[in-house]
């Protein structure tokens, strides 16, 4: 009845007129009462399967299915389903799912079946929970037991439907608990049971090779197993354990040689023949294996020459035959395995002509063969190419698209200078067609790689690369478009300054050009920019003005693209110093005006800094900005040397003092070890030794003792974890007065946004952080107390706005007192990190620091020679100074430490304003910055930008001196303050030594430096680098804290509020 | 290996689809979305195979079903058309000249057949005999089993009478 049925519904499907559903739905009906005890007949299934058949739409689909799925929810989770509907409701869900629908309410109803004593039962359970989870669900571990119950069961179907749910669902964790019995059926009597075990064994060897080590010699064993199939299936698992250590298994060749020769010679029963071929799939297993263990090795090639004719000549078709699918598909893995292994000049010969009857036949299909197998021989045999350019045309041209693909895959292979023009111009066009992102990078990338190894000129490279801009845009990485600027910078390589400069005007015109044309990807204005910025007005054929006005329709016609704005700018301020410095009169045309003054409001801090920075040129005599950006100077290499000699007689002076020597990180971890259960349990012991300095940076109204008893472990949880490396460092040499001055100002910044947040108890932890008395300290200590208390919030805006920067000057020359000195400092560190953690009202009050520490270094150039090093940021002279100087290094890099840990936070407020930025460009903004707004850190620009995108490629450790970069960019614009109070003894040129030298820490360094000077130069990072995203989060947090509570009095209130409000 | 086994059928539907590497059911149903997009989109005469997302879709057309295998890009594409074949024919000679409608009211048991054929993302046997031994011995042995629970229930409900 049931197959009379069947026939007229198949029938019915068939027609599909309105008649025969009619009919079948009858049918159906009847169906599914006659045969009730089939328990896939119901009715409700039936009718559900043709619904969705008939099903006119999409939408009308889902509605269908939906119902569906809320019927099954109420009625699976009724008490005491009866088995039989049960099942049948699994087998529903697996249809809901299968057609895309969540069923994740029933998975646990499947795992449960799978409990069930009856097989039918069970095996519907295996077969949903098979389909319905993957490898890492929680319900996993429910059904272990069962499958461990099962694989011991003496039915061996029980086993076999056990095994194929082992395959699917066991996992790393689980593979412990089925290993064992998995192992033991190996020796099963029932051929398909040991197939499915070796399998399974497959399966855990690619999950978790570690825990089957032991049992390699098994797979040798299995592959003797006298079933051809067993022996299929081990060969499964020894393709990969080949591929992962061929050497082990070079003595296995003869083995795999003789079972290949034995299959080809159809020594295998009948019933593993396909098509009249001999198991053609363990043939091509067989050869997969042998093109791994011969590559590179003579002599297992050599055993398997005869073994590889005899396959071939088997395999090979008549003359005008086409060959069947199957021995095609043994053919060209003979011609894998001979272009894979060190092959003679015969069975490379065969190849060849096999190679090309497949590029001769019709079929798309073995053209495609054809294609990929073209690329094999011509790696070994370049000439061979030459015979089939035009079958290789032919494809090219094809209209199938992965014909099309496949062949420039095979162009690309066979790339050379000669031909590079051609092969990357079909790539383009065929890049045009395509709209997928996948493929449009991978092609994009195969181009750009094209170019960069074989460009002919670069005027063609510099075209190319504007193509695969304008196609791919944002696709592409960003560091192609540093390459390209790099190229531009550097030139040709040889000395030949003409065509440089050639080069360069021919690039301007060509992004003069482009920037007519309406919607160009981001990426593509960021080079144009750069390029106007750079060399638009250096030929003299654009005047400024004319660039100028470009440049600022690009930023206008990108209104939310904050990296072109950036980019234009910079470009801009470039331009403008150019004319400023020879020596002409520069008066901004009016819609830059407005471009600069909408910047200068803008909510992105980046762009405010640099509108700020462009400000600062105006106000610059002529020599100093030759020398601050001189034309053409991102071409030049700067010099850097890591070890800082320069501060080498701070240092010495500073031990001649009795600082203690500086430790490098692992010696002084290797004193902490058990530091840090000694900072959360035992803190009120140290508390009385730093009592003095707790009370340096309590607030007059803080209660001080009640804090300090309180103090410890409980309080601030996050804060302590993120704080503990620097704690304990400090913490750890209070008696060395160079940390000791370090530690203050580290602890107190941290503690002030802490104690905003926490309250007064937070004040506690700042004994234990505090150094031990000293008389300088002391006094310092108190001035610093004094500036914690009353100065600390007013002092950055009081200091720093408007034009403080000449009565600072005098305060600071005249005097140098460490109060002040003191009081400076702290001041100094809170708005660097202020401005490192991005409000933009602080930002203001930053760039307003830059201005005034320009002016300062400018006037102390000019008009008193005698004392220019004084600075700004004041700790120079005294004895005060003596210290700073002695702790110069450690200075240099606890604060660029200081700046690394909180520049990559600095980062994420700022990607969380503007969630859409590409983070890398952010940071190579904030590079960019420094390198406008201080002195010749622009010498640098180009080449650090480069060289910093460059490290962006990927690693962890790129990253994290990536962030240091930003960091330490942010040290130059701060430099200008701090120089002076660095290295005031190196008199005028102070500022700008300093600031030469202390970018050089950083942004100039190749990658690899980088990322040795971030952990070296910064002890702590290297432990942050640890402790992740945790750490940055509590730094976030306090440092937003600190923000609220430190300038409240910040530039700009309504930015402010915009940002916190 | 092969990391999914899909059937659709001309209009797009989803008939089967066997997961052999994770695949979130998000990802699931974009994959099904994008492929049968790409592979109902294309002419009889262009070649079996996609390269997509760093694999290869290989597909073949059986009547209004199409078949399609996603492999490794390095796999053998003709092999893997074989395979699908190879599953055909066992289907074929289960069902006694397969159709649609067979695979749509029993997908279930070309989900079994499916388990017997590919495991693990490979190959497991390339003997239709052995395939549909066994089969054919899960068959029996069900209904065998069906009817021993029947009559056992049979008993037990007597008894508790």
């Amino acid at each position: 009845m049931e197959s009379w049925a069947n026939v007229i519904m198949k029938k019915a499907f068939k027609h599909g007129s309105q008649n025969t559903i009619d009919q079948l739905k009858t049918i159906g009906r009847e169906l599914s009462m006659g045969t009730q005890g089939n328990w896939l007949s119901s009715k409700e299934y039936l009718d559900l399967v043709k619904a969705i058949g008939e099903a006119k739409s999409k939408a009308e689909e889902e509605s269908i299915v939906m119902a569906e799925i809320e019927h099954l929810k109420k009625r699976i989770m009724e008490p005491d389903v009866p088995r039989k509907k049960m099942k049948e409701y699994i087998i529903r869900l697996v249809y809901v799912e299968m057609l895309g629908h969540d069923a994740s309410f029933g998975y646990i109803y499947a795992v449960k079946m799978t409990h069930d004593d009856n097989l039918l039962c069970k095996r519907s359970g295996y077969l949903a929970t098979t389909l319905f989870l993957n490898e890492d669900h929680d319900l996993i571990i429910l059904i272990v037991n069962t499958i461990q119950k099962d694989l011991k069961s003496d039915n061996y179907l029980v086993v076999c439907a056990a095994l194929t749910a082992v395959c699917k669902l066991i996992n790393e964790e689980t593979i412990p608990a089925v290993l064992p019995q998995v192992v033991d059926l190996l020796g099963h009597p029932k051929e398909q049971v040991r197939k499915k075990a070796v399998m399974a064994l497959h399966r855990f060897q690619q999950r978790s090779p570690s825990s089957m080590s032991h049992l390699l010699t098994k797979f040798r064993q299995i592959l003797c197993d006298k079933d051809p199939s067993v022996m299929s299936a081990a060969l499964c698992a020894l393709f990969d354990l080949v591929s992962a250590d061929v050497k082990g298994f070079k003595n296995l060749t003869a083995s795999f040689v003789s079972i290949l020769k034995q299959v080809a010679e159809h020594r295998l029963p009948r019933a593993y023949d396909y098509h009249r071929t001999p198991a053609p799939f363990i043939q091509i297993k067989l050869l997969k294996i042998l093109a791994l263990l011969g590559a590179g090795d003579k002599h297992a090639s050599e055993n398997m020459y005869s073994v590889l004719m005899d396959v071939i000549k088997r395999n090979e078709p008549g003359k005008g035959d086409p060959g069947s699918n199957i021995t095609n598909a043994i053919l060209y893995e003979c011609i894998c395995t001979i272009t894979a292994i060190m092959a003679n000049s015969k069975l490379l010969g065969l190849a060849a002509e096999i190679t090309s009857r497949f590029l001769k036949s019709d079929s798309h299909n073995y053209k495609y063969m054809g294609i990929d197998a073209l690329g094999r021989v011509i790696e070994i045999n370049p000439d061979f190419a030459e015979e089939h350019q035009l079958s290789v045309i032919d494809c090219l041209e094809d209209q199938d698209d992965t014909l099309k693909r496949k062949t420039l895959d095979l162009l690309y292979k066979m790339t050379k200078s000669s031909n590079v023009e051609v092969i990357v111009d079909r790539m383009i066009s065929y890049m045009r067609t395509l709209s997928d992102a996948h493929n449009k990078t991978e092609i994009a990338t195969r181009i750009i790689e094209l170019t960069e190894r074989f460009a002919p000129s670069n005027q063609w490279f510099i075209q190319t690369m504007n193509q695969v801009f304008e196609l791919a845009g944002d696709l592409v990485p960003v560091k192609v478009a540093h390459d390209l600027m790099r190229l531009l910078s550097k030139g040709a390589g040889e000395d030949d300054e003409e065509a440089d400069s050639l080069l360069r005007s021919s690039a301007v015109e060509s992004y003069l050009q482009l920037l007519a044309e309406p919607k160009l990807p981001s990426i593509l204005l960021q080079v144009a920019c750069w390029v106007l910025g750079e060399y638009g007005t250096v030929d003299g054929t654009h005047s400024a003005d004319d660039i100028i006005g470009k440049l600022c329709d690009v930023a206008e016609a990108h209104p939310g693209d904050n990296v072109v704005k950036g980019y234009a700018i910079t470009a801009i301020t470039k331009i403008c110093a150019f004319e400023i410095g020879a020596g002409r009169e520069v008066e901004l045309i009016p819609e830059c005006r407005s471009f600069v003054d909408d910047l200068l409001a803008s909510h992105s801090t980046d762009l405010q800094q640099r509108a700020y920075e462009l400000q600062v040129f105006f106000g610059l005599g002529a020599d100093l900005v030759r020398k601050v950006l001189p034309v053409n100077g991102s071409g030049e290499e700067i010099e850097f040397d890591r070890e800082l000699p320069f501060l080498q007689e701070f240092v010495d002076s500073a031990l001649a003092n009795g600082a203690r020597p500086y430790l490098d990180e692992n010696e002084r971890l290797g004193v902490d070890s058990g530091m840090s259960s000694f900072v959360s349990s035992s803190r009120s012991h140290h508390e009385p030794s730093h009592g003095l300095r707790f009370e340096a940076y309590e607030t007059p109204t803080a209660a001080i003792p009640s804090g300090s008893a309180a103090a410890p472990s409980s309080l601030l949880p996050d804060f302590e974890e993120s704080v503990t490396e620097l704690t304990r460092s400090v913490r750890n040499q209070t008696d060395s007065s160079q940390v000791d001055l370090l530690g203050p100002e580290v602890a107190r910044l941290r503690l002030d946004g802490v104690q905003r947040k926490w309250g007064r108890t937070s004040g506690s932890s700042q004994p234990s952080l505090a150094p031990t008395p000293a008389s300088e300290q002391q006094r310092r200590d108190s001035g610093v107390s004094e500036g914690a208390s009353s100065n600390k919030e007013s002092s950055p805006a009081e200091l720093w706005d408007g034009d403080g920067a000449e009565p600072r000057h005098e305060i600071y020359s005249s005097s140098f007192e460490g109060k002040k000195v003191e009081r400076e400092i702290p001041a100094e560190k809170q708005r660097l990190a202020a401005s490192l953690f991005g409000g933009s009202s602080v930002q203001k009050g930053s760039s307003g620091g830059v201005k005034g520490g320009v002016k300062a270094s400018k006037a102390a150039g000019n008009v008193r020679p005698g004392e220019k090093g004084v600075p700004p940021r004041p700790a120079a002279g005294s004895g005060k100074k003596k210290n700073w100087s002695a702790a110069e290094p450690k200075q240099a890099s606890s604060s660029l430490m200081d700046l690394v840990d909180m520049s990559g936070d600095d980062s994420l407020p700022v990607h969380d304003a503007k969630a859409s930025y590409d983070p890398f460009k952010e940071l190579e903004g904030l590079l960019g910055v420094p390198s406008t707004a201080a002195s010749s850190t622009s010498v640098g620009l180009g080449k650090s930008t480069m060289d910093f995108m460059s490290l962006y490629d990927s690693a962890p450790v790129v990253s994290q001196s990536a962030s240091s970069l930003a960091g330490d960019s942010d040290v130059l614009s701060l430099s200008h303050r701090r120089s002076g109070g660095m290295d005031g003894a190196n008199g005028v040129e102070g500022g700008l030594i300093d600031l030469n030298i202390l970018p050089s820490l950083s942004p100039l360094a190749g990658l690899g430096e980088l990322a040795q000077s971030s952990s070296s130069l910064s002890p702590s990072t290297g432990v942050s680098d640890k402790k992740g995203p945790s750490r940055q989060h509590s730094l976030q947090k306090d440092a937003a804290s600190r923000q609220v509570g430190v300038t409240p009095t910040g530039a700009n209130p309504a930015l402010f509020q915009d940002l916190f409000g | 290996m092969i990391h999914f086994v899909l059937l659709i059928s001309r209009q797009g539907k989803v008939r089967l689809t066997k997961w052999y590497s994770p695949y979130t059911q998000k990802e699931r149903t974009k994959v099904i979305r994008e492929l049968s997009g790409m592979i109902l989109s294309r002419g009889p005469k262009l070649c079996n195979f996609l390269e997509w997302r760093g694999l290869k879709v290989v597909y073949k057309r059986y009547a209004s079903l199409y078949f399609c295998m996603c492999v490794d890009a390095d796999d053998n594409e003709l092999e893997t058309l074989e395979i699908i074949h190879h599953f055909v024919e066992i289907l074929d000679r289960y069902f006694g000249n397969v159709c649609e409608l067979d695979l749509i009211f029993n997908f279930h048991k070309a989900y079994y057949i499916l388990d017997e054929v590919l495991i693990a993302g490979e190959l497991q046997e390339t003997s239709k005999k052995s395939v549909a031994r066994v089969i054919a011995a899960q068959d029996t042995l069900i209904e065998h089993a069906k009817e021993q629970s029947n009559s056992l229930s049979n008993i037990i409900a007597q008894a508790t009478k």
